[in-house]
């Protein structure tokens, strides 16, 4: 406080300049701050929005297309029957606290993540692993109980990253990588800082620093922009703003998609939505375009199922319970709700669930069904909903990638129990051939939307505002981070 | 009623700020009780077609971001802030004058406890038990009106007991104390009448205060919550548009300007026709 | 004055002691599972059981009651759920940007207003007590927040001159830790200046009124120089009361302020850590900031008891 007060007296005087950006510097906005920056111990995307790709790589990794790229593994090969799969490694890599890396590293990342004990966010991803064997230093083999058609995107992901068993233990406030760029700093509250990792085996990255900026206010969010604080926002927080960005010439404006299917959630097991015809009349009710004009001012795309509409196997379903007030009704009636029924809606935070919770509730009233909005913040969510099953609607976005298979799970939070649809999906996983998947996750989509599991409502877009000069971010993201290694200033 | 503050009332309205204050407070308590049974416009249907509308014959403030009547919108806003105020100021008298009574009447130790209790809350500003509160229970317009009349008691109990102090040095409560009442009862019967004007003044700045202070709550998400709204909360949800639809920020803002500044007038013109002995003990006039 | 003293510390911190355990014993049992939060939505039980071991939470409440307590004394306040940083290390991080703020707020609103309160007094029924009266009025009716954001949009997003929020540590670089601060200051500062305006204003003229301002003048005192050399003073004691009220204020002010600046205070490491249902961050967090409250309003009531000459052995409220 003395300190502050001697510089407070000092600089009474202090002159009003307007800080400005260094030339290779990066100043990103994010929402959410990350509790911590370990991806390989917590659920949170805002850890993989800082660290994915920059500071962690993995055996493959993603690319902005969603195709799995080679990462420290520079090329595999994969036995016949699909359950042995064999790396090479990237030669005279070390991570950033200079400890070398080899496949003794991979192992024990797999390990550790695979361990009873792990606290991985996606297990599940490491579940099918029956054995991680080291055959050389640069030579690894992963043996899998059956053969897995996502396998290598899921090594690809922030959960499955390479971490050192030097580090693993302190990476969640000091994080050490492979990554092109490392860790200086993390301003709680406030900021992550990255610089260029002067030893990075390959590509080198064409920033000398990044610096995330957390605003969750989409105000300020806004006018930091606005006021030249910020240069970017991977994933600007307010979609009723982006009007005023457009309209700037210093800005650009990048609508992307997401992996994020937007649903109205719906208890199955709960009454009266165990009933299909209820659930049918509701799906008769939403005006999917009313919602992403309301809530989301017309960033985003209708679905009518649970699957990415840029996803080759995507199957357009939005009709099949086209808006129709009569027949929603008759239906009610039929269900025995002729006068409608009372129900809560439980909205998570985000303004999709906020505002699109206020329209859904006018959309409903029209055939006379009552909702009670509830907002819950996520932790409620998360024990209220997720965990106890205790609600009849939520608006939830699923973030993860091909995620149709948490349908198959008759424990899930939606309460979807549905031996067909099981079958369907247990098939998916095992079969690797290009065609017969489309067929199978075509047949999986089509299957949900006519037993209108959830409200299909729709595919959130990826709304990124930065400096006009700025190129290399990605316009979409199949995959939670912010991947800053092709991003670069214009001369 | 006291007859003094009928007196101080009816003496006011020579005094201009009071008239203004008065006249500005009844307006928008009028505005908003009518929002009970009608507004222009229903304020539960979205209509996104219709969005940032400019002012017109049919929407004389023109429209929101879901399309909906702003002039209807800052009605049932006003009736939210208000209901939050009012009842947080009813939650102060009830819990806080009985105290201040007591502290007054009784004396000795009960007084010291009493004194020490209002310290200790006065130690939790409205935001803090809203943090609380909500941590508890989730944010809402209830929520709200709870942490700040819990703010509210101490505030009552040191008006309460400031004016009964200078009650009980009177010469008829001596009388009355002689003639075997107790100490309760003299504080029903004669101090409570004599303190009325008092407690009235401090309310009506409470209520100012309160409006303001639903507002901040509101605003970091503490308070009132859609699909109900309240002139905090049409504040924070204009904010983002701000830049481009100014005037979205700029009514509900005014409003509560208007609704604050009225009841202060008011309160002040009340209090400057007040026994001078008597104000001395009330208007701590800060905002919670 | 030494037994008042002691007796005002005793006072104090049996306040805070009593704060201490309604903010545990109302936190403790709020809904939510930290462990799980942390995990995120597929953590499996065994996990969950490990993580909440590890935290101390299959522990009887009494007993981490005690423990915090202890921590509080020795700066120990264990680890951070969700931040995985020791919550002491957190706080005092937040005081950086938090105390500053507010102490910088009563200071600015002091300075403006107090001599304001004095002009008017002294200009007693004239326009320029009416036109700064009924300034004062408007600026306690403003909202701050409200405030706060047409100031960022006048002096950051359109001319500039300053930024429109965020920090940066005042160790890095304190002039911009300096600049950061100077539009949060002043929203907070300027209805807080109405306030004490107002409340200088009548004090000092029911001061005026009394005899030895009336005695001073008859020694041939102007009115200006009598209000000066004995009304001030004397004026000032109320002035103080308020003074210690207000930071209270100042302090609940400054976490609302620093949402529309997104400054890393005290106000948004509890709000981060509400939403991620941290409680042990929380609790600590709630309670510096009414032991802040506490401590300021304990040395107002020093500073009352030996400014004020009437005031030697007790101080009333």
């Amino acid at each position: 406080m003395k300190n502050s007060a001697l510089h407070l007296a000092g600089l009474m005087a202090a002159t009003l300049f307007s800080s400005t950006a260094l030339a290779d510097e990066l100043r990103l906005g994010l929402v959410l701050e990350p509790p911590h920056l370990d991806p390989t111990a917590g659920a949170a995307a805002a850890i993989d929005e800082v660290v994915y790709a920059n500071l962690f790589e993995g055996l493959t990794r993603i690319d902005q297309n969603g195709a799995v790229r080679a990462s420290l593994a520079t090329d595999w090969a994969i036995s016949d029957d699909g359950t042995r799969y064999e790396f090479t490694l990237k030669e005279g890599v070390t991570f950033h606290d200079g400890t070398s890396f080899d496949a003794e590293d991979v192992k024990f990342s797999l390990d550790r993540a695979r361990a009873e004990d792990s606290v991985n966010a996606q297990k599940g991803i490491f579940a099918p692993i029956t054995k991680v064997e080291v055959l050389a230093p640069n030579k690894i083999a992963i043996e899998i109980a059956n053969p897995q058609g996502n396998f290598l995107f899921n090594l690809g992901r922030g959960d499955a990253v390479i971490v050192a068993p030097e580090s693993a233990e302190t990476n969640q406030t000091n994080p050490v990588g492979t990554g092109p760029f490392t860790f200086v700093d993390w301003q709680q509250g406030s900021k992550v800082i990255l610089e260029k990792n002067p030893d990075y085996v390959g590509d080198d990255v064409y920033l000398d620093r990044a610096i995330f900026t957390f605003i969750s206010d989409p105000n300020a969010a806004q006018n930091a922009m606005l006021a030249g604080e910020l240069d970017g926002f991977a994933n600007f927080p307010a979609p009723e703003t982006l009007e005023i960005f457009e309209a700037d010439p210093r800005f650009n404006v990048v609508v992307g998609s997401t992996e994020g299917e937007t649903i109205l959630a719906t208890n199955n097991k709960a009454e009266p939505f165990n009933d299909l015809r209820v659930r049918q009349a509701i799906a008769h009710v939403i005006d999917r375009q009313a919602i992403i004009d309301g809530a989301m001012f017309g960033y985003g795309t209708p679905i009518g199922t649970h699957f990415a509409p840029h996803h080759p196997y995507y199957v357009d379903l939005l009709d099949t319970y086209p808006r129709d007030i009569e027949r929603a009704k008759a239906l009610l009636a039929e269900a025995g709700y002729a006068d409608g029924f009372k129900a809560t809606l439980k909205l998570p935070p985000p303004t999709y669930a906020r505002r699109g919770g206020q329209i859904l509730a006018a959309q409903l009233r029209e055939i006379g069904i009552d909702l009670e909005l509830i907002n819950v913040e996520w932790a409620q969510w998360l024990e209220d909903v997720f965990t106890n099953k205790d609600y009849d609607l939520t608006i939830v976005s699923h973030v993860e990638p091909f995620d149709i298979g948490i349908y198959a799970n008759p424990d899930y939070y939606f309460q979807y129990d549905n031996k067909a649809f099981q079958d369907l999906i247990a098939t998916l996983n095992v079969v690797t051939d290009d065609a017969e998947r489309e067929k199978l996750a075509q047949d999986a989509q089509r299957l949900l939307s006519e037993d209108a599991v959830n409200g299909y409502l729709f595919q959130l877009a990826k709304t990124g505002v930065w400096d006009a000069r700025l190129s290399g971010m990605w316009p979409n993201s199949p995959v939670e981070g912010n991947d800053l290694t092709q991003v670069k200033w214009a001369e | 009623m006291s007859t003094r503050l009928l007196k101080a009332f009816s003496s006011n309205f020579a005094h201009p700020s009071f008239a203004i204050g008065f006249c500005v407070s009844l307006i928008l308590v009028a505005f908003a009780l009518l929002s009970l049974v009608w507004t222009p416009h229903a304020t539960d249907i979205v209509n996104v077609a219709n969005r940032f509308a400019a002012p017109s014959g049919n929407h004389w403030f023109g429209t929101d971001f879901f399309g909906r009547d702003i002039l209807s919108m800052l009605m049932a806003g006003a009736l939210t802030s208000l209901r939050v105020a009012v009842l947080a100021v009813a939650i102060g008298m009830v819990i806080g004058v009985p105290l201040g009574l007591l502290a007054a009447g009784h004396g000795g130790w009960l007084e010291r406890l009493i004194l020490r209790f209002n310290d200790f809350v006065f130690a939790f500003p409205a935001i803090i038990t809203a943090i609380i509160i909500t941590t508890l229970f989730g944010p809402s317009a209830i929520n709200a009106m709870i942490a700040i009349g819990i703010f509210n008691i101490p505030v009552f109990a040191r008006v309460a007991r400031g004016g009964a102090l200078s009650i009980w040095t009177l010469d008829y409560v001596d009388a009355a104390r002689l003639s075997g009442l107790r100490v309760w009862q003299i504080s029903v019967r004669h101090v409570l009448p004599n303190i009325l004007s008092l407690l009235i003044v401090q309310a009506t700045i409470q209520l100012s205060l309160g409006i303001l202070a639903e507002a901040g709550l509101s605003y970091i998400g503490l308070g009132t919550q859609p699909p109900e709204t309240s002139l905090g909360l049409m504040l924070k949800e204009a904010q983002s548009f701000f830049l481009a639809y100014p005037m979205q920020a700029i009514w509900p803002g005014v409003t509560i300007i208007a609704f604050v500044m009225g009841l202060n007038l008011m309160g002040d013109g009340l209090r400057d026709q007040m026994d001078p002995k008597l104000s001395k003990a009330g208007g701590m006039n800060v905002t919670g | 004055m030494v037994g008042y003293l002691i007796q005002r510390l005793l006072g104090v911190a049996l306040t805070l002691l009593v704060a201490a355990a309604l903010i545990f014993f109302l936190l403790d049992v709020l809904p939510g599972d930290p462990a799980r939060f942390m995990l995120g939505i597929n953590a499996s039980d065994e996990s969950l059981a490990a993580l909440r071991q590890q935290l101390g939470l299959d522990q009887p409440a009494i007993i981490r009651f005690g423990q915090w307590l202890t921590g509080l004394m020795t700066g120990d306040l264990g680890m951070s759920a969700s931040q995985r940083a020791p919550i002491a290390e957190l706080i005092l991080d937040r005081m950086q940007l938090s105390l500053p703020l507010a102490f910088g707020a009563l200071i600015l609103s002091t300075l403006i207003g107090l001599p304001l309160g004095i002009f008017a007094a002294q200009h007693q029924g004239k326009p320029g007590d009416a036109g700064l009266m009924g300034l004062a009025q408007i600026g306690i009716a403003i909202p701050n927040f409200w405030f706060a954001m047409l100031l960022v949009v006048v002096f950051a997003v359109t001319l500039k001159w300053l930024p429109p929020g965020g920090f940066v540590p005042w160790a890095e670089n304190p002039s911009a830790a300096f600049r950061a601060l100077i539009l949060p200051t002043i929203a907070l500062a300027l209805p807080q200046a109405a306030i004490l305006a107002r409340v200088m204003r009548t004090s000092l003229v029911d001061v005026a009124r009394q005899d030895f301002i009336r005695t001073a003048r008859a020694k041939g005192l102007s009115k200006s120089q009598a209000l000066w050399r004995h009304g001030v003073r004397n004026a000032l004691l109320p002035v103080l009361t308020i003074m210690g009220l207000q930071f209270a204020f100042l302090i609940a002010g400054t976490i609302i302020v620093e949402n529309v600046f997104y400054l890393p205070g005290l106000g948004r490491l509890t709000f981060t850590a509400i939403s991620a249902r941290d409680l042990f961050v929380v609790r600590s967090a709630l309670l510096v900031l009414v032991g802040l409250v506490v401590i300021i309003m304990f040395l107002v009531d020093l500073l009352y008891a030996l400014v004020d000459p009437r005031l030697k052995k007790r101080a009333t409220p």
